[in-house]
């Protein structure tokens, strides 16, 4: 059981407690997210769906790298019409908000995925404009503020459910992308998607993931996506930030608490704590809110901007 | 299995230091490497083939700094593999995912192809700790009948039933058929197998209606190995994670899906 102190609205979202399951990781199947919530994440999100389905790409798309992953999936997805099933499928299993993740090749595109996954019952709608291993998408809209904003504003128009934006962590300033994906209408940010990176192995002298490139997750991460936080946080003072990067216990979700961020997503840590983690990041987080005197999570979202 | 040896468990580009040819279409390879030396029985590893593609491959046999993998050619990847020879530079990680658990008494192995070879392995580590080990395989014909030789040595001769589609070798007919009636004439105290879905279903079947224990080895499409992507689900089970060894009362549990659908490259349900 969870006590008020965890619960966190995010712009009209209403969770039981601020730890979310990242796009992308366990996100095919509604029992697979069901499990997920039952690990005691506050909401989940899915792999991201576009319109038509996707294969991805071959393997290897996962290397450990020193401290994390580096994948490259390829945004494998059955579609937006397949996917609706399991939409509504896991509507009627999970007690936690489903945030259905889209991207498209078009602002258009976009918007019609988005529009799907909020018919047939998506809670949230989060856009994926910070892949940085999929061309003419993701990472490439959202590097680009004028495209960026094309596309929140063609989403915005088509849903009515929160709208959240993820932005990517590889620009020189991702104030601008924030500022543009909240000016043309997103309700809440997610900060960040992964960093772009890649694998070399000095045996047989190649890159390791077949796509050559992909996304660095996990504990290296971390310093990264708090920074991005900050940042966002000091120059856009009301919009709710979901930080993401390298959240595996209870002491990394506070410090995204203290750069300004209003709940978490976690992903990579699965892979070492399992499901279970979410429940042990939420017990930590409950001690500490006790053992510092506060009544809720909500009053140390901030607290590290100080000069 | 512990988290730390999924943390701690980069990818290590090796020597092939050994190709057996099993069969038409299979090769074992041994390799040199000290984690999945230490493999247990049903578990498996990620065989990365150098620009081609990685592969997750059940451990054939384990110990002394090796680990061998026996490996049916079936598509691109598993050809570029067939044609390596010792000395080539090939890529592993694991070992992942649940063993088979070690049941002492009198225990009964059911294998259909290539299946067999994680069988194999727990039949060399078992046949010394039970009271009876029995073994039943099957494959289409003789020639994709494999380990015989190593099966009769660790089963002693009577405990060895053998069954070929084509009759060329052994029984002409399924494995289950003889399984139905050694079910139904011996007590077993534990039943192990791995082959393809189809055959594993109706062993489950078999098992059920008799209320015998089983484990099973399950096979999906699996991409990161480490329970991640969510490609290899069954159920609300991750095959490389929660599996790929799973009892009797996980399969009641997935029963909709086993042998029945799978999910393919996009993530879509598809047909086993």
């Amino acid at each position: 059981m969870e006590s008020n102190r965890l619960r966190v609205n995010l712009a009209g979202l209403e969770l039981q407690n601020p730890t979310i399951l990242a796009s992308g990781v366990m996100g095919f199947t509604a029992e697979s997210l069901h499990r997920v919530a039952k690990g005691g994440a506050g909401a989940v999100v899915s792999k991201s769906i576009s319109a038509e389905p996707r294969a991805g790409y071959p393997n290897p798309t996962v290397v450990q790298a020193e401290a994390g992953l580096i994948n490259a999936m390829g945004l494998p997805n059955p579609g937006i019409d397949e996917y609706a099933g399991e939409i509504e499928y896991a509507k009627t299993i999970l007690r936690v908000p489903l945030i259905v993740s889209v991207f498209g090749y078009s602002a258009e595109e976009y918007a019609a995925v988005a529009k799907k996954a909020v018919k047939a019952g998506a809670d949230a709608v989060e856009l994926n404009v910070s892949c940085p291993h999929v061309e003419f998408t993701g990472a490439e809209i959202g590097q680009n503020p004028k495209l960026l904003r094309q596309v929140v504003e063609k989403v915005k128009a088509a849903v009515s459910k929160p709208l959240i934006v993820k932005l990517t962590p590889n620009v020189a300033d991702i104030v601008v992308a924030a500022r543009a994906a909240v000016e043309a209408g997103a309700d809440v940010l997610t900060a960040v998607n992964t960093l772009k990176a890649m694998a070399i192995d000095a045996e047989t002298m190649r890159p390791i993931l077949s796509n050559i490139k992909g996304g660095l997750s996990g504990a290296a991460l971390k310093p990264v996506a708090l920074r991005c936080v900050y940042d966002i946080r000091e120059e856009l003072p009301d919009v709710p930030i979901i930080g993401c990067g390298g959240v595996s216990d209870w002491r990394d979700a506070v410090e995204f608490f203290l750069a300004g961020a209003s709940a978490v997503q976690v992903g990579t840590a699965l892979a070492w704590e399992d499901t279970d983690v979410f429940q042990s990041i939420t017990k930590g987080l409950e001690v500490y809110l006790r053992k510092k005197h506060f009544g809720s999570v909500k009053e140390i979202v901030n607290l590290a901007h100080r000069s | 299995m512990s988290t730390s040896l999924i943390a701690a468990n980069t990818i290590r580009t090796t020597e092939i230091v050994q190709v057996r040819t099993e069969s038409p279409t299979v090769k074992t390879f041994i390799l040199p490497d000290r984690l999945c030396s230490k493999a247990k029985p049903g578990q498996f590893l990620m065989l990365w083939i150098p620009g081609v593609d990685e592969i997750p491959l059940s451990i054939m046999d384990a110990g002394n700094g090796l680990v061998s993998v026996s490996v049916k050619q079936v598509g691109d990847a598993t050809r570029h593999l067939h044609g390596m020879e010792a000395g080539a530079m090939i890529g592993v990680r694991g070992p992942f995912g649940t063993s088979f658990t070690e049941s002492r008494g009198r225990v009964l192995l059911v294998s259909g192809g290539t299946g067999t070879a994680p069988l194999l392995f727990l039949a060399k580590q078992l046949s010394a700790k039970t009271e009876r080990l029995s073994f039943v395989e099957g494959a289409k014909t003789k020639d994709e009948l494999l380990f015989v030789r190593e099966l009769s040595g660790v089963c002693n001769e009577k405990s060895l039933i053998t069954t070929t589609e084509d009759g060329t070798y052994g029984l002409q007919c399924l494995v289950t058929e003889p399984l139905a009636k050694l079910l139904d004439r011996e007590r077993f105290d534990m039943i192990y197998t791995c082959g393809p879905e189809v055959m594993v279903k109706k062993i489950f079947e078999l098992t059920e209606q008799r209320k015998l224990p089983l484990e099973a080895s399950l096979e999906r499409l699996m991409r990161c190995g480490i329970g991640l992507c969510g490609s290899c689900v069954i159920g609300k089970y991750r095959v490389c994670r929660d599996g790929p060894v799973f009892t009797a009362s996980q399969l009641r549990e997935v029963k909709d899906e086993l042998g029945i659908s799978k999910l393919g490259f996009d993530g879509a349900r598809i047909p086993v």
